[in-house]
């Protein structure tokens, strides 16, 4: 499993980076999505699989069985609720980018160089 | 006890609310804006005190003990990084709210701008690397929208550039993190020093080094990934540019200092010797692309890059003079260089533009604005008796102490340029004959634009006659920053 995920990470980095190097914006975005996702199920693998094993302490403070670290799950959410934000951020910079300059070609965009 | 360490990151947080309530009243936000700032100011200030009399401070956010919960940490760096931010932040306050068209005032920019605050104050105290890494998002979600509100071609494409670098220095700051919780099982700073000391395996340690170096190194525009910021820092408002141009690339400095310090501290030579090497080539790219440069305002951006290199040479050497030159030179940096973007926001005001060659005359009519230039210039340049001279003698001395004199040799060197390129300035806006004027052009500008850029400049000059007590506070802020065992003492008995 971990040998699955660690190239479906590798996938997702090489894909959002190929991406980012294309000329349109739209591909970029995508990009910087697929980049952020990688780092998220990166995180996830890393810090170790664990199946059937409740993040959950029972009331009494004694866990019944194995646990794993919910840690891990709460840094991801918190991740992916700042790359929603980003992301929604980014579309609109790139719709406007796009009414302004006429143009989704990312070579064009050169009056500030 | 814990509230001073808080409050740099609560008022700005509850001015933004506010400011967002009072959306439709623009001059509510304005004078709430105005206040706040200086509430930061005062609150920064009375916490330098604290720290300066009582050492390291730390609390722990919410009463969850030191490694499973948040710390907030102030030592003397920190806190002198936030009484920088908040005379910053109250200075640029003043000169946005006279300079800014109404349209941007009225359309969320002082939420925004506290927000930035919020995000560099919370980046400057935090004491846990995942909480630095959301800091470093709030900033820069405040910033990303900061420098395209309002504009035209010239800003959504600088904001495009701007964007994706930094997002893509995010996704590799967030892999790093992650990376590093699997390696120490832990997030909060001091504990991380604790555990990597002893950590099984150096190589994952050095990999996971180069991965924040990468990360930091983007957002503090080192060389070779610098190139979002003259591509960009130019293009919003000028109150806009000051602030990005002196809090935020130092905040990425503040940051790769603070983990290699602390994390990451020198047992291999080699992150180091890859640090002075950096460094060096980030003065020389930057001070050589700022020569070719005949707009004022991406000339200035190309020296912030330059100048970056000054303060991760400090890093590198590793000696305590060597941090104390690279603790000066930031606070000296931030105010130069944004007292330099508002005088260049000045002579567009009164020249009407900011191309070099278009410029000219205003010597002959604005003396003061003149004067102005020159006390920022010249110590940027690193000219007796202003701040900057003292921040790059303890720099170069460091330096020659530590036998690298190749580094040495370059940072002289590229004060020259600097010198030089802050002439041509002189020449070009102030000194040769005025051109023909743009009948749309003004000729003086509100007491609050004046009032900011000369309290800066007063600042530095300050800073240069009590170059003492000035030196005396780097050289205790670097001390803490060599020896991290005071760091870790204070979080572990913080308090709850």
């Amino acid at each position: 499993m971990t040998l699955l995920l660690a190239v479906v990470i590798g996938v997702l980095y090489a894909g959002g980076l190929y991406m980012m190097l294309r000329r349109s914006l739209g591909t970029l975005i995508i990009g910087l999505a697929l980049l952020s996702h990688a780092a998220n199920l990166l995180i996830f693998t890393v810090s170790g699989l664990a199946r059937g094993r409740p993040p959950l302490l029972p009331d009494n403070g004694v866990p019944a069985g194995p646990v794993s670290d919910p840690l891990p799950q709460a840094l991801i959410l918190t991740a992916i609720v700042i790359g929603f934000g980003v992301l929604a951020f980014t579309l609109t910079l790139m719709h406007r980018t796009y009414q302004i300059t006429g143009s989704e070609d990312i070579d064009e965009l050169r009056s500030t160089e | 006890m814990g509230v001073l360490l808080t409050l740099p990151i609560l008022i700005p947080l509850f001015t933004a609310a506010l400011c967002l309530l009072a959306w439709r009243w623009w001059r509510v936000q304005r004078v709430l804006g105005l206040v706040s700032a200086f509430a930061l100011l005062c609150a920064a200030a009375a916490l330098l005190y604290r720290v300066r009399t009582e050492g390291i401070q730390a609390v722990q956010i919410g009463a969850w003990p030191a490694p499973y919960g948040i710390s907030l940490v102030a030592d003397l760096f920190s806190a002198m990084m936030v009484m920088i931010t908040g005379i910053l932040g109250a200075a640029v306050a003043v000169y946005s709210a006279g300079s800014l068209d109404k349209a941007r005032q009225s359309f969320g920019y002082y939420p925004l701008y506290h927000v930035l605050l919020m995000g560099v104050c919370g980046a400057f105290l935090t004491g846990d690397i995942f909480n630095l890494y959301v800091w470093f998002e709030v900033m820069l979600m405040a910033s990303f929208v900061l420098l395209a509100l309002g504009g035209g071609q010239g800003q959504i494409e600088g904001a495009l550039k701007y964007v994706t670098l930094n997002l893509m220095a995010s996704s590799v700051f967030l892999a790093a993190v992650g990376l590093l919780y699997s390696v120490a099982g832990t997030l909060n700073m001091a504990d991380l020093a604790r555990k990597l000391r002893h950590a099984p395996e150096p190589g994952i340690v050095t990999v996971l080094a180069m991965l924040f170096l990468v990360a930091f190194g983007t957002k503090a525009a080192t060389f070779p990934l610098f190139f979002w910021l003259p591509a960009s820092y130019h293009t919003p408002p000028v109150a806009v540019s000051a602030i990005f141009a002196g809090l935020l690339t130092k905040v990425g400095v503040y940051a790769l200092i603070r983990v290699f310090t602390l994390i990451f501290v020198r047992d291999d030579v080699y992150v180091h010797t890859l640090i002075l090497v950096i460094a060096g080539l980030t003065m020389v790219t930057g001070v050589l692309g700022a020569i070719a440069q005949n707009e004022f305002r991406r000339l200035l951006s190309f020296h912030i890059v330059s100048q970056i290199g000054y303060m991760i040479m400090g890093l590198a050497l590793f000696t305590p003079l060597g941090l104390a030159g690279s603790v000066l030179f930031i606070i000296h940096n931030i105010l130069a260089k944004s007292n330099l973007f508002l005088v260049s926001g000045l002579a567009q005001r009164f020249g009407g533009t900011f191309d070099l060659k278009k410029l000219g005359g205003l010597y002959e009519e604005h003396p003061a604005l003149a004067v102005l230039f020159l006390v920022p210039a010249l110590s940027l340049a690193g000219l007796p008796p202003f701040v900057g001279f003292f921040a790059k003698l303890l720099l170069i001395k460091a330096g020659l102490e530590a036998g690298s004199y190749v580094i040495v040799a370059v940072a002289l060197g590229v004060s020259l340029l600097t010198l030089f390129s802050m002439m041509k300035i002189w020449t070009e806006v102030f000194w040769k004959p005025a051109p023909q004027r743009h009948p749309a052009v003004r000729r003086r500008a509100g007491a609050g634009l004046w009032a900011s850029t000369a309290s800066l400049a007063a600042l530095t000059l300050a800073l240069g006659i009590a170059a003492g007590p000035a030196f005396d506070l780097s050289r205790d802020a670097a001390a803490q920053l060599v020896n991290p065992q005071s760091y870790i003492d204070a979080v572990s008995r913080a308090h709850r």
